[in-house]
């Protein structure tokens, strides 16, 4: 017989000021297997928990009730304060009388009749509960960082450092991400080349480092220190090991059409092309939707060129299998598609352009060489007019765009007129906007001295219509402060268009098992304490794919990631949950329907000598064994089984079924 | 706010769907409207004065009869708040009122010309009278 | 092809033109427009308000009498197209006003928003195909630099018209290739004509004319076309400095056709 202790916890006023917290620990001594309650301010303190450990001790306790928050808080606090006391850990079951209780509940008594009934439920499960004991399980000590931008780049390089194997899977030919395609950073003005280059150079020359450019995460298998990834490397149609760089061949290649992806299509490249100077791997790469010769079979220009031999035409795509023990999401950010805001003339005036189209034509690599031209005739601006928030802050039942703040428009937007102003001070700059938002060290200061120093307009007031008359764009506003509606006559107008996770995010998140949230950025495990793991385990965010972030942010939460990483690769095996399936071989009757449920690949179906009333001896029948390792407990194959042969430990059929008699006692 | 204004702000918002704290103040609604100039009040400043109940202004305005129901605002809204069903709300609580038709048809005769289609007639009509 | 047709008030008097080439046009490439009987004006301007049921009734009688032909409705003027169709959303999404609609009217059977509303553009478009329309065509109007002046009514508000991108629409710039003609793209193409504010002041409606055609005269059009009357008569009669020649588009059907 168990000997049950339940406290309830008040959590100073967030449970007791709804619910009557004595009242519950009243009710519940009358429980079967109950000797002994109470309540305390807060449970979770240093105080609380010694409580806890003395009426263990003093009532020889065999399991308790924690009244308190979600279990997902403070779960593995009272597991601890259970261990202290001599108790198994498994011993202890949470009722969550505060988000399931307190927090959404207004009426005192109906709180309390409803924390009352959940303790009541707690206390019918753990007259169930058995001592369970944790397994381990080797970590396998190399990391998978999928994205090579800054963020990935960051991660990879941290974990290097700590001296453990990483493998960086980038989509494009080149690692380097949006960063590489941005002229000047935020807000210091130092061009994002110069810093990020050298360390593309060191993730390159990192030899604990392994990249895969070109390269695509195909599936993902296993679990938290033991997954495994197939990696798709695309054929490039040129040996990396022999290509120099040269880049002959992509200028002597005939074929134009491709739209230059670095240069967001400005201008056009070859079919075969190095997505720009710096790249790395600094190789040629083909791209068989232009190619010539792989449409036609003709041409081949590119390999009578190519000096040392690198051109194959018949390179295959590779599959590469590799291990890992834990993996991080690093898969950025692009653009929105600007085709339900034609107010703004995007589709119809080559010369409105988005901010990154513009980081390329103020970019010396760029289609412009550095010196700002407007696409429609390459003429100098003189007026250019910068529209804010286009795409970000959209209500759900708007035509289209983001719920969400893009967070770094503001000072990209200060930057670009500050920079426009700089370098050719006979210009016009003004900045429609709805809102300044420039929370970030030194950010304040650099959007005033945009206004200040570099008497860029800012107009409080949005763009309702952009039409074109003449060689000079009619942009036509309102500016609130002045109530007036306003129209510039403008050479060039520039679209702080939103971001939205970059469309491979979606389909990694799946293949991982890791959530993604309404907009398909990755969720967190908790949104503040614990924002750089994803909620599967193993599994951590960095950069752009948790939510928008700047240059400087996202190099914080990549080095935060690899931080998370590295506590995870440091440990030789990894504690597993005990609460795994188990399969009653005598009802198991072998449908396999457990094994094709089961998301892990954990069960297996076996040939095994049966023992049991009423089972003749020597019985052998094919039965479902599970791989206690590789179970993480999810309880799909507990549902799914049709016999009733298997079962969670610590969450068994009759403990559930006790609860829900509990409930509806 | 004033119990009369409070309720004709209810009222307002009642008749028009519109929630005008949806509004996030960009301004925008007032940027695209073609009859900026003509109105003492823009769209925008509609929106902000119904969620502040001042009502009994904009009834006062000849702002309400300038508006030419293009449903610019309410297409380029960000936050689809629909600043055109607003004006339409209020214009009609002025001229629901006994008396208060802001277009009656004995003025009629006076306006038409030779080429102005029946379209121009009943819509002036519904928009301007009850 | 066989629709239910809503010709509308001002199509059986200053607007004859667009109501006749339409019909001609319609016969020439084999789509029958079955007049609807007792059709009522709908009213020429959509009843925004929530509580505005009465105003909304022409338009859903019209919609259930299509609905009981079992019929597509289809209407021509910009108006009736705008009045109709966004009604016939209230009748399908919107309990409040549905409800308190077809208890005004007693119908024999309930109107839900059953009826598909389509534009005679729209008909050009997705039954009969500007491709097929190209063939059709006897006289192409070669040589004519026609700019397209949607106006506010077919277009907006997009969620509900469904029309066309309605900050770039391209329907009647296809209408115009297929033809024979040259459309010109100009930017003024979707801004209000002055609509009815033409009645109360005038000089406001000029000034929204004068806009639409200087974007259309910079642009090189030569003359324009509309399927709205009110929208042809504010550009006729309000253009004050440029003045292009407007025609309704059904007209140039009809004659690239060969039946005007």
């Amino acid at each position: 017989m168990q000997r049950i202790g339940v406290f309830v916890c008040w959590c100073g006023s967030n449970i007791a000021a709804t619910v009557d917290v004595a009242a519950v620990a009243e009710a519940m001594k009358n429980e079967p297997g109950v000797v002994y309650t109470t309540d305390y301010q807060y449970m979770c303190s240093e105080g609380g928990q010694s409580r806890i450990k003395q009426a263990i001790k003093d009532y020889n306790l065999t399991g308790i009730v924690v009244c308190s928050c979600s279990p997902r808080m403070h779960e593995a606090t009272f597991r601890k304060t259970a261990v202290a006391a001599g108790l198994n850990p498994y011993m202890v079951e949470i009722a969550n009388i505060r988000e399931h209780c307190s927090w959404i509940h207004k009426d005192k008594e109906e709180a309390t009749e409803k924390a009352v009934i959940l303790a009541r439920t707690a206390v019918a499960k753990l007259m169930l509960n058995a001592p369970l004991t944790s397994g381990t399980s080797p970590v396998i000590k190399r990391a998978l960082v999928i994205g090579g931008g800054i963020a990935g780049i960051q991660t990879a390089l941290d974990i290097a450092d700590a001296g453990y194997e990483v493998d960086i899977v980038e989509k494009r030919p080149t690692i380097g991400g949006r960063m590489a395609q941005l002229d000047k950073t935020f807000p210091t003005l130092d061009c994002a080349a110069c810093i990020l280059t050298p360390k593309m150079v060191d993730a390159a020359s990192n030899e604990k480092i392994t990249l895969y450019t070109y390269s695509e995460v195909e599936s993902v298998k296993g679990f938290v220190g033991n997954f495994s990834a197939k990696i798709r490397k695309k054929a490039r149609f040129v040996d990396a090991t022999k290509c120099t760089g040269c880049a002959v061949c992509t200028e002597k290649c005939p074929s134009r059409k491709a739209k230059n992806e670095f240069n967001m299509g400005l201008n056009n490249r070859g079919a075969i092309y190095i997505p720009f100077a710096q790249a790395i791997p600094n190789v040629a790469t083909i791209d068989p939707e232009y190619c010539i010769h792989a449409k036609t079979g003709k041409c081949g220009i590119c390999q009578k060129n190519c000096s040392a031999g690198a051109i194959d035409f018949d390179q295959k795509d590779e599959i590469i299998e590799r291990e890992y023990g834990a993996i991080v999401m690093a898969t950025g950010f692009q653009p929105i598609k600007l085709d339900n805001f034609e107010e703004f003339g995007y589709a119809q005036y080559p010369d409105v352009v988005t901010s990154l189209e513009f980081e390329r034509l103020m970019n010396a690599a760029g289609p412009t060489k550095g010196t700002l031209l407007r696409p429609s005739d390459l003429s100098h601006p003189k007026t250019l007019v910068f529209v804010q928030c286009v795409g970000s802050r959209c209500s759900a039942d708007a035509k289209d765009g983001k719920p969400y703040c893009s967070k770094i428009c503001c000072m990209y937007t200060a930057k670009h007129a500050m920079l426009v102003r700089e370098k050719y001070p006979d210009t016009d700059v003004h900045v429609f906007y709805i809102d300044v938002r420039t929370p970030g060290k030194n950010f304040d200061e650099f959007q005033r001295r945009a206004v200040e120093q570099y008497g860029v307009d800012y107009i409080k007031g949005m763009v309702g219509k952009v039409t074109k008359k003449g060689d000079k764009l009619m942009v036509q506003g309102s500016d609130l402060l002045n109530n007036e509606q306003i129209t510039i006559a403008a050479d060039m107008v520039i679209l702080a268009t939103a971001i939205e996770p970059d469309p491979s995010a979606k389909q990694i998140a799946s293949l991982l098992t890791a959530s993604i949230d309404t907009n398909n950025w990755m969720t967190e495990a908790h949104a503040k304490l614990r924002p750089v793991e994803s909620p599967t385990a193993g599994v951590f965010l960095s950069g752009v794919c948790q939510g928008p972030k700047d240059v400087p942010e996202t190099v914080a939460q990549a080095s935060a990631a690899a931080s998370k990483v590295i506590g995870l690769l440091s440990k030789d095996h990894m504690v597993t949950n005990p609460c795994v399936a188990q399969s009653n071989e005598l009802l198991c009757n072998g449908c396999t329907t457990c094994e094709k449920v089961c998301p892990y690949g954990a069960i297996e179906y076996k040939d095994k000598p049966i023992v049991g009333p009423g089972v003749p001896r020597g019985t052998i029948r094919r039965v479902a064994e599970v791989n206690p390792a590789i179970c993480q407990g999810c309880g799909a194959c507990t549902v799914a089984c049709p016999s009733g042969a298997m079962d969670l430990k610590g969450f068994t059929n009759r403990q559930i079924m006790a609860e829900v008699d509990a409930i509806c006692k | 706010m004033h119990d009369t204004n409070k309720d004709m702000a209810e009222q307002v918002i009642r008749m028009s769907g519109v929630n005008p704290r949806k509004c996030m103040k960009c301004g925008k609604c007032s940027g695209t409207c073609p009859a900026y100039d003509e109105m003492e009040y823009h769209p925008h400043q509609f929106v902000a004065m119904v969620e502040k109940g001042r009502i009994e202004e904009l009834m006062a305005s000849k702002s309400l009869y300038k508006c030419l129901s293009c449903f610019a605002c309410v297409e380029r809204c960000p936050r689809n708040v629909e600043p055109a069903k607003l004006v339409e709300a209020v214009r009609l609580l002025v001229i629901r009122q006994q008396g208060k038709n802001y277009l009656k048809a004995e003025d009629l005769p006076a306006l038409l010309d030779e080429k102005i289609p029946q379209q121009a007639l009943v819509s002036a009509m519904r928009k301007y009278s009850k | 092809m066989n629709f239910s047709y809503y010709p509308g008030c001002t199509l059986k008097t200053k607007a004859k033109e667009l109501d006749m080439y339409a019909r001609k046009s319609a016969e020439a490439l084999g789509v029958t427009m079955e007049e609807l009987e007792n059709w009522q004006c709908c009213g020429a301007v959509y009843p925004m308000a929530e509580d505005e049921i009465a105003t909304k009734l022409s338009a859903v009688r019209a919609l259930a009498a299509a609905k009981e032909k079992k019929q597509d409705l289809l209407t021509l003027c910009s108006a009736c197209h705008h009045v109709l169709k966004r009604v016939n959303d209230d009748m399908k999404n919107n309990e409040y006003i549905r409800t308190r609609a077809n208890n005004y009217l007693k119908l024999d059977e309930a109107y839900e928003g059953e009826t598909n509303v389509v534009h005679y553009l729209e008909m050009l478009r997705d039954t009969v195909g500007f491709d097929n329309l190209k063939k059709a065509v006897v006289n192409p109007l070669k040589g004519r630099k026609i700019g397209a002046f949607y106006g506010c009514l077919l277009l907006r508000p997009s969620g509900v018209m469904a029309f066309d991108n309605a900050e770039n629409p391209t329907i009647i710039e296809d209408f115009i290739k297929a033809i024979g003609a040259t459309p010109v793209v100009f930017p003024c193409r979707n801004e209000c004509c002055g609509g009815y504010i033409a009645m109360d002041d005038k000089a406001a409606a000029q000034k929204q004319v004068e806009r639409i055609m200087d974007s259309a005269v910079e642009h090189g059009a030569e003359e324009l076309i509309t399927a709205c009357p009110l929208c042809m008569y504010n550009l006729d009669a309000n253009a004050t400095c440029h003045k292009l020649p407007v025609r309704y588009f059904t007209e140039l059907l009809a004659e690239a056709l060969g039946v005007k």
